[in-house]
C-alpha cells in the first residue's frame, strides 16, 4: 500500500511536511473507527480526504484539533506529529493541552455555524481570547474579511447579526473567523455540502487562495471538488487509509483497485 | 354491489364525524369549566376589591378599622422578601444549573441529584417552611425576619431555577459550542461567552416564573412566624447619613401580601372581606406584571438568537 510509505512518493520530494500521521488508531468507545492511518500533510498544499460515507474522514479530521477530547469515551492511539522536520511534537500526546492544539489549528464545519452575535464579534472572538488589543482586532477583522472575499459585502454592517447572512456568506465568515488567528493548518469538513453551486464555487476559490498562507486539509464527498481544489488526495475506506498520492495520480492512475473503483464511481 | 359498499363507507364516515363532533363538544365543555370558574373568581374579586384600590390603600398600615386599613407594610414586605429571594436564588440556581449540565460527570450520582432536584420542585411548600424554621430560625437564630423569609422562598424556588437553567443551556446546540472550542476557547470561556448569553432568555424566564411563584407563597412564611399585623415599616435600605446604606431591614419582622389577605379573610366583619379582595387584586396585578416582564425579557434576549 502506498499509504504506508508516504515518504516514497516520488513527486512529493520538494514539498515540506507540515504534519505526519503515524500509526493512528481511533476509538469511539468500543467502535474502532480509524485503523493504522499513516499519511503526511504537506505545508501550503491542499490535501483532500475522500471516501464513502462512514469511512472515517470526519473522524480523522477531528483528530487534528483534538475535537474528540470534548466527548467522553473517545481514545486515540498513535501520533500526529506537527511542525517541520526535527521539531515535530505529537499533538495527540496526553501532555499536550487540546486548547493549545486548537490555538494553532483552525476548523470550518460542515454546516456554517456563526455565533449568534454580530459579524464583527464573530471574527473578533478568537482574537479576544488570545488577548489582542482592540486596535489590533479592528485591523485584523478587516484584513480577515477581505481575505475571505467578504469585506465588500459586509463592510457597512459589521454590527449586524451574522446569522442574517446568506449560507455562502456565513461559511465565508466562518473561514474568516478561523483564519483570523493565523493557524498553521486549517481543517474543512465538507464545507460546501450545505451550499448552492455558486456559493460552493466561491468557497473553492477561497480555499485555493488560502494555501499560500496556510496548510489545508479538506474532507469532501465530492470527487470533482477534490480534483478542483487539492494537490494531494487520501482515499479512505472502512476506517483505513487505502491510498495516498497526488490528486492527479489518484484520479488518473490509482495504484489500488478500491481507489480505482471509487474514483470511477463504481461504489460510494 | 359497488354502490352498496360506497353507501357503507359513507355511513362509516358519518359515524366517525359524529363521534368527532361529540368529542369536540366534550372538550370545549371541559375547557369551559376551568375558564369560567377562573374568570368568575377573578371578576368577583375585581368587582368587590377594585373600587377600594386607591392611593390611601397603598399608603396605609393595616388597622382595626376596615375603612382605614391598607397594605403598606404588606407590599413593602413582599418587595423586600422578593429582593432577598432573587439575590439568593438567582446566583445559586444558575451556578448549580451550569455545574450540573456542563461540569458534573454523567454517572449515577448525577442521575440521583437530577431526580432529587426534579422532585424537590414538587415538594409541598409547607415542608420548606418546616425546614426553614429548623435551619434559619432555630439553628442560625435569624428570627422571623425578612432575611429568613427571603432565604426560605429562595430554597423553595431554587429547583425551578436550576431546572430551567439546565434546559436553557442544553438548548444551545453543540455546533455552536464546537465553533467556540475550535477557536481555542476553554470550557469556561465557551460557557461564559456563548452558552450563558445565548441561554439567558430561557434562564431569565425561569427566574421570573420562580419569583412569581414565590410572591404568592403563604404557608412556609406562616410556618417561620411571619406576623399578620404590622403597623410599621422596616428600616429604609437607603439612609440620609453616612454610610447611606443600611441592612437593618433584613432583620426586621415582616408581613407579605398573601398573609395580609389571609388575615383579612379570616375576620368576621364583611368590610374586611372587601379589603382582602382588594389585596388580591394587587397580588394578581403584581404577578401579571412580573410575568409580563418575563415575556418582554425573553423576547429581548431571543431577538438575535438563531442557529
Ligand atoms: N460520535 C460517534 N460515536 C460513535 N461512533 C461514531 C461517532 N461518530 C462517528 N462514528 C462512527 O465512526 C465511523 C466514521 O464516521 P465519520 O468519520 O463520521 O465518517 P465520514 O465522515 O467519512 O462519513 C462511522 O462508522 C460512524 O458510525
Ligand atoms: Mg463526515
Amino acid at each position: 500500500m502506498v499509504g504506508k510509505n508516504p515518504e516514497n512518493i516520488s513527486a512529493l520530494q520538494t514539498d515540506q511536511t507540515k504534519a505526519l500521521v503515524r500509526n493512528l488508531d481511533f476509538f469511539y468507545g468500543d467502535n474502532h473507527a480509524l485503523k493504522d492511518i499513516n499519511m503526511p500533510v504537506y505545508a501550503n498544499k491542499v490535501t483532500a480526504l475522500i471516501g464513502p460515507s462512514g469511512c472515517g474522514k470526519t473522524t480523522l479530521l477531528r483528530c487534528f484539533n483534538r475535537m474528540h477530547d470534548l466527548y467522553p469515551g473517545n481514545r486515540y492511539k498513535g501520533e500526529i506529529l506537527l511542525g517541520e522536520d526535527q521539531k515535530q511534537s505529537n499533538i495527540l500526546s496526553k501532555q499536550v493541552d487540546p486548547i493549545e492544539v486548537r490555538m494553532n489549528i483552525g476548523m470550518v464545519f460542515q454546516k456554517p455555524n456563526p455565533f449568534p452575535k454580530s459579524i464583527y464579534e464573530n471574527i473578533a472572538y478568537g482574537l479576544k481570547i488570545r488577548g489582542h488589543s482592540r486596535s489590533f482586532i479592528d485591523d485584523k477583522v478587516e484584513y480577515s474579511l477581505r481575505n475571505a472575499a467578504l469585506w465588500d459585502e459586509v463592510k457597512d454592517r459589521l454590527q449586524d447579526l451574522a446569522v442574517n447572512l446568506s449560507g455562502g456568506q456565513q461559511q465565508r465568515l466562518c473561514i474568516a473567523r478561523a483564519m483570523a488567528t493565523d493557524p498553521e493548518i486549517i481543517l474543512f469538513d465538507e464545507p460546501t455540502s450545505a451550499l448552492d453551486p455558486i456559493a460552493t464555487l466561491s468557497i473553492e476559490q477561497l480555499i485555493l487562495e488560502l494555501k499560500d498562507q496556510v496548510t489545508v486539509l479538506i474532507v469532501t464527498h465530492n470527487m470533482q471538488q477534490a480534483v478542483r481544489v487539492s494537490n494531494y488526495t487520501a482515499f479512505m475506506y472502512l476506517g483505513r487509509l487505502i491510498e495516498f498520492d497526488t490528486t492527479a495520480k489518484i484520479f488518473a492512475k490509482p495504484a489500488v483497485k478500491e481507489t480505482a473503483d471509487y474514483v470511477s464511481g463504481k461504489f460510494g | 354491489m359497488k354502490s352498496e359498499s360506497a353507501k357503507d363507507v359513507h355511513k362509516l364516515i358519518a359515524w366517525a364525524k359524529l363521534w368527532q363532533a361529540g368529542f369536540i363538544i366534550l372538550g370545549v365543555l371541559s375547557l369551559l369549566v376551568g375558564i369560567v370558574t377562573l374568570v368568575a373568581l377573578l371578576a368577583d374579586m375585581f368587582i368587590k376589591g377594585g373600587p377600594l384600590i386607591s392611593w390611601r390603600f397603598f399608603t396605609s398600615f393595616p388597622s382595626r378599622n376596615a375603612e382605614e386599613a391598607g397594605i403598606l407594610s404588606a407590599w413593602v414586605g413582599s418587595l423586600l422578601v422578593m429582593f432577598v429571594t432573587a439575590l439568593a436564588a438567582i446566583p445559586l440556581g444558575i451556578a448549580s444549573g451550569i455545574y450540573l449540565e456542563e461540569y458534573a460527570r454523567k454517572n449515577w450520582i448525577a442521575d440521583l441529584i437530577e431526580i432529587n432536584v426534579a422532585n424537590l420542585a414538587g415538594v409541598p411548600s409547607i415542608i420548606y417552611g418546616l425546614l426553614a424554621l429548623g435551619l434559619f430560625v432555630y439553628a442560625f437564630h435569624l428570627g422571623d425576619t425578612v432575611l429568613t423569609a427571603g432565604l426560605t422562598l429562595a430554597i423553595l424556588v431554587l429547583p425551578v431555577v436550576i431546572v430551567t437553567t439546565r434546559e436553557a443551556i442544553r438548548a444551545v446546540p453543540s455546533s455552536i459550542r464546537e465553533a467556540s472550542y475550535a477557536l481555542g476557547s476553554s470550557k469556561w470561556q465557551t460557557i461564559r461567552s456563548h452558552v450563558l448569553p445565548y441561554g439567558m432568555g430561557g434562564i431569565l424566564t425561569g427566574v421570573i416564573v420562580a419569583l412569581s411563584r414565590a410572591i404568592g407563597e403563604t404557608a412556609p412564611l406562616i410556618t417561620i412566624g411571619a406576623l399578620t399585623f404590622i403597623a410599621f415599616l422596616p428600616d429604609s435600605p437607603v439612609q440620609s447619613q453616612f454610610p447611606y446604606i443600611s441592612f437593618a431591614w433584613l432583620m426586621s419582622p415582616f408581613t407579605v401580601l398573601p398573609i395580609q389577605m389571609f388575615n383579612w379573610v379570616s375576620r368576621p366583619q364583611p368590610e374586611f372581606q372587601l379589603n382582602a379582595a382588594a389585596a388580591g387584586v394587587v397580588l394578581v396585578g403584581m404577578t401579571l406584571l412580573v410575568n409580563g416582564l418575563a415575556i418582554y425579557l425573553r423576547y429581548q434576549f431571543r431577538k438575535g438568537i438563531k442557529w
